[in-house]
């Protein structure tokens, strides 16, 4: 595709103390947030955490109330948004109705004065890129939402912008639609190298497909890391819970080891001597094996998930935990197990 | 935060109020201060004779035009609401089919205007006379053509908005029968589009003058002209008085009910 | 038969060459019986109405069957008539899409319940639907010899009536005709208006555009369509509309209802009977070409805003 990834550098964006306020709500407390060259950044949270403000400032839709923006070292912070040569992709109805695919496709171009031949094939081959190379005559209201979203794709990149942003684009498609869209936005990204930035508030979207994932809370980034990272050592209780599943399960700490069922468990961070509640992920429940000794949990309910089984058991206690195991144990509503955690690292809550 | 980037400049939206509001609103200031004049000064002399005995024949006609287009509106509201909605309502529920047939009905008297109407009205409204009586409360049967449009607007902007098919389903799964599914289910979810409708059939009952003058029946409309030949205020008073009860009826609802409904007046 | 040959008959069905049974007769459902009140309601004041509207067009008054009152609409003085509505409504019908436009896009961006907003609603929906008669009166009164604006124009020696009184003529109509188009237009296109989504705006935006090219190449053309339906709307409603006309030109018959009027109230117009049901015949040519060109548009308009 050489006419849509031609000599564009790959842009850093940086976020420097970002502060937005709406009124008297202050939305955005102080963000920083470096994207590196060619970076698939993914903000994720619940609504209302500010991750689409904050996308929002990036693309320049908003100003912010303190703090700068910058590409590539320029600060961008005044910069209006049909100047910054951004790509945006927004969550629904951005396609204009009037216009079919390929002349969608091109607004970009023709804005930048871009010639008609040279448009049409740009355009052209964006709609290849994205899969729609066929429907480039139809119209928006002739396509499906996932067609419409390729296209609204296809738009944003045939610019070749400094960075890509995407507002929540898939969270308006059905389920199927979504998982292969989101594989074809990674593969696309991938190939052509751009700085992207990713809003959504599916934590397995944003585990699927990017490089590195900003989980924000209450207008700040709470951590930001690896899905492997945020997944395994989550650094705080909001992210534990937000990414993943996990059980809560009481745990007394001392001298920075939890103690959970018996055993003996390492605590992710600084942790005073006290009562907690750890974080346990599915897959480090057990069942005891023989000889062992275990909490005593009835099985409530079972989910086949096609490579593994999720059990729910109620404990003694009557709390409720999730255990991942494999597909050949098969639990019986009523059945008792023995329960051991594995010593993998936990996150822990305080009781109160 | 910043205004969309295709709303007007607030300076715009100033000056075109202004320019369109002047034109709007001067008339109404100038015929105000019409019916205000008394001889080189101004008072509420007019307004006070309409009440005044000694002209009380003059002003007859309009107490009685008024009258009839009371009851009127009356019986056109009846139309609307015991006729046409319960209508919409059967074949919204149960022959969904028809309602592409009904909606072009609906829309036929903007096609055939009252002028054209009343050319045809004449020879049924003859037998009327015959069978009914030459009252002019029977005019409601024309009137109620003539608002089909406009209540028919209304009404299904209401029943598309609350989804009437799956009420009635739910309802009806819950073991109701259907006098009870209509009255008690669906008729409270379809209040502001029944209220739009009857308060656009009151709007152009009062103003009507075309049928009823063409066909020699006494509404208020014909009666103010009638009047206006003889004194030049109480006319303009009285349509002043219809203009404001209109817009202050309206504008009531609007701020309470659901008049979004209305407002789709022609799609 | 053996059972297998009882079963296979059973599982077959009718076998071609066997006549099917007969349905039994089916009364109508008592549902399909409550389409009839309307049904009937419509049929006696709209059907029947208008079919004997464009009927009495063709018979002349000892009933005969006659082509002549049809020739009349090639009188040169009912052509004039046309004529006339016809400007008539070109004009008004633009003057008030274009003002009524303009006070849409003033409103752009203001919620529902704003004062504003709920004012100016129940103000066009008042003067869109206020009875042409009253609407004369409040002309006369606000336009007309003894009016304020007259007595303050002749203080200025500018006389308004120095080519006589055209108020109670064809021109006199454009002023009131104008005052009811434009809240019409408010009210029939402003939907159109709100249903501009910001996310074109914005996508607009990102692309490169500005205000500019968000209006030529996104705004109007999508709005193109909805603003051609309103127009046709108004057009249609200045050529239909009575009552003021009836008024201010309580003699004439310049225009096409005014023409309707004077045929119906005299015996013959024209040295022909029954000119009205011609006229009539005439009227709702135009209005259904304008109608379907309306509905046609619309269901292009629709397809947009999905």
């Amino acid at each position: 595709m050489a006419s849509i990834a031609p000599e564009r550098v790959a842009t850093t964006v940086v976020l420097q103390g970002v502060v937005k306020n709406f009124g008297h709500t202050q939305v955005l407390h102080g963000l920083n947030l470096t994207i590196r060259p060619g970076e698939f950044v993914s903000l994720l949270g619940p609504s209302g955490c500010g991750k689409t403000t904050a996308l929002r400032l990036i693309a320049g839709l908003e100003e912010p109330s303190g703090g700068a923006i910058l590409m590539n070292g320029e600060d961008v912070t005044g910069v209006p948004t049909n100047r910054r040569d951004i790509g945006m992709v927004f969550q629904s109805y951005s396609l204009f109705p009037h216009l079919t695919a390929i002349d969608n496709t091109r607004f970009g171009l023709d804005m930048r004065k871009v010639p008609r031949g040279r448009a049409r094939t740009m355009a052209a081959e964006s709609l290849e890129l994205v899969g729609l190379a066929a429907l480039a005559d139809r119209y928006p209201h002739q396509l499906s939402g996932g067609q419409q979203q390729r296209v609204a794709l296809a738009r944003a990149l045939v610019t070749s912008p400094k960075v890509l942003l995407l507002d929540e684009p898939l969270s308006a498609l059905d389920a199927r639609v979504r998982v292969q869209l989101r594989e074809e936005i990674l593969r696309i990204q991938k190939e052509l190298g751009m700085t992207t930035v990713f809003v959504t508030h599916d934590q397995e979207e944003a585990l699927a497909i990017s490089d590195r994932v900003a989980v924000m809370q209450g207008g700040r980034i709470e951590q930001i890391g690896t899905p492997e990272e945020l997944y395994l050592t989550p650094a705080t209780a909001d992210v534990a819970a937000f990414v993943g599943l996990s059980s809560l399960l009481l745990a007394t700490v001392t001298g920075g080891v939890a103690r959970i069922w018996g055993r003996a468990v390492p605590v992710i961070g600084a942790a005073p001597d006290g009562e907690y509640r750890a974080f346990v992920r599915p897959e480090h429940l057990r069942v005891a094996r023989a000889g062992e000794s275990g909490m005593r949990g009835t099985v409530e309910a079972s989910i086949f998930l096609g490579s593994s089984r999720r059990t729910e058991l109620r404990l003694a206690s009557g709390e409720l935990v999730a255990m991942q195991h494999d597909v050949s144990l098969r639990p019986e509503r009523g059945d008792e197990w023995l329960l051991v955690v594995e010593p993998a690292p936990v996150v822990v809550r305080p009781l109160a | 935060m910043r205004r969309a980037s295709f709303h007007p400049h607030p300076a715009t939206r100033v000056v075109i109020g202004i320019l369109v509001g002047s034109f709007v609103l001067l008339p109404l200031l100038a015929t105000l201060e019409f019916t205000l004049r008394d001889g080189d000064a101004h008072s509420f002399v007019h307004w006070a004779a309409i009440f005044d005995p000694a002209k009380a024949a003059t002003y007859k006609p309009i107490w009685v035009g008024l009258t009839n287009s009371v009851m009127l509106m009356l019986v056109t509201v009846a139309v609307v609401l015991l006729l046409l909605a319960p209508t919409m309502i059967l074949v919204n529920l149960r022959f969904p089919r028809l309602r592409r047939s009904m909606e072009f009905v609906a829309l036929l008297p903007i096609s055939i205007p009252a002028i054209v109407l009343v050319v045809g009205l004449t020879p049924i409204y003859l037998v009327i006379g015959h069978t009914l009586g030459t009252g002019a409360w029977t005019l409601a049967f024309a009137y109620g053509i003539t608002v089909l449009p406009f209540a028919y607007r209304s009404i299904q902007a209401a029943i598309d908005a609350v989804n009437l098919a799956t009420l009635a389903e739910a309802a009806r799964s819950l073991g109701a029968s259907w006098p009870t599914v209509v009255w008690r289910v669906l008729a409270p979810n379809l209040r502001g589009g029944l209220l739009a409708a009857s308060l656009i059939a009151v709007a152009v009952v009062l103003g009507e003058y075309t049928i009823a003058s063409l066909l020699n029946r006494q509404n208020l409309q014909t009666a103010l002209v009638l009047v206006n030949r003889q004194d030049a205020y109480v006319s303009v008073i009285f349509s002043l008085l219809a203009l404001l009860l209109c817009f202050l009826l309206l504008l009531i609802i609007g701020r309470t009910g659901n008049l979004g409904a209305a407002r789709g007046k022609e799609r | 038969m053996t059972a297998a040959g009882t079963e296979a008959a059973v599982i077959a069905g009718p076998v071609d060459g066997a006549t099917p049974r007969p349905r039994a007769r089916r009364l109508p459902r008592p549902a399909q019986l409550g389409l009839v009140p309307f049904g009937a309601y419509v049929v006696l004041f709209l059907v029947v109405p208008t079919v004997l509207a464009v009927a009495t067009g063709f018979f002349d008054k000892a009933g005969r069957f006659t082509l002549d009152n049809l020739s009349a609409l090639a009188d040169p003085v009912v052509l004039d008539t046309f004529w006339n509505s016809t400007w008539l409504s070109l004009m008004t019908a633009a003057v008030g899409a274009l003002a009524g436009a303009l006070v849409c896009y003033a409103l752009l961006g203001v919620p529902a319940h704003h004062p504003t907003r709920s004012v100016i609603d129940a103000l066009a929906g008042v003067l869109a639907q206020f009875g042409g008669v009253m609407l004369a009166f409040v002309f006369i009164a606000a336009m007309g010899r003894s009016s304020l604006l007259n007595v303050w124009l002749s203080g200025m020696g500018i006389n308004l009536y120095a080519g006589g009184n055209w108020l109670y003529e064809l021109p006199g109509l454009i002023p009131p005709y104008i005052y009811f188009q434009i809240p019409l237009m408010v009210i029939t296109f402003g939907p159109a208006l709100d249903s501009l989504k910001p996310q074109w705006a914005e996508a607009n935006l990102t692309l490169g555009g500005n205000r500019w090219t968000f209006w030529t190449r996104i705004g109007l053309p999508v709005l193109a369509p909805s603003f051609a339906a309103s127009y046709l709307l108004l057009f249609a409603n200045s050529f239909s509309a009575y009552a003021t006309a009836a008024v201010l030109a309580s003699q004439g018959s310049q225009i096409v209802p005014l023409q309707i009027r004077a045929a119906l109230t005299s015996e013959t117009v024209l040295g022909r009977e029954n000119l009205a049901g011609a006229l009539a015949l005439g009227m709702i040519a135009v209005m259904a070409v304008v109608m379907t060109g309306y509905a046609l548009i619309q269901r292009r308009a629709e397809r947009w805003r999905r």
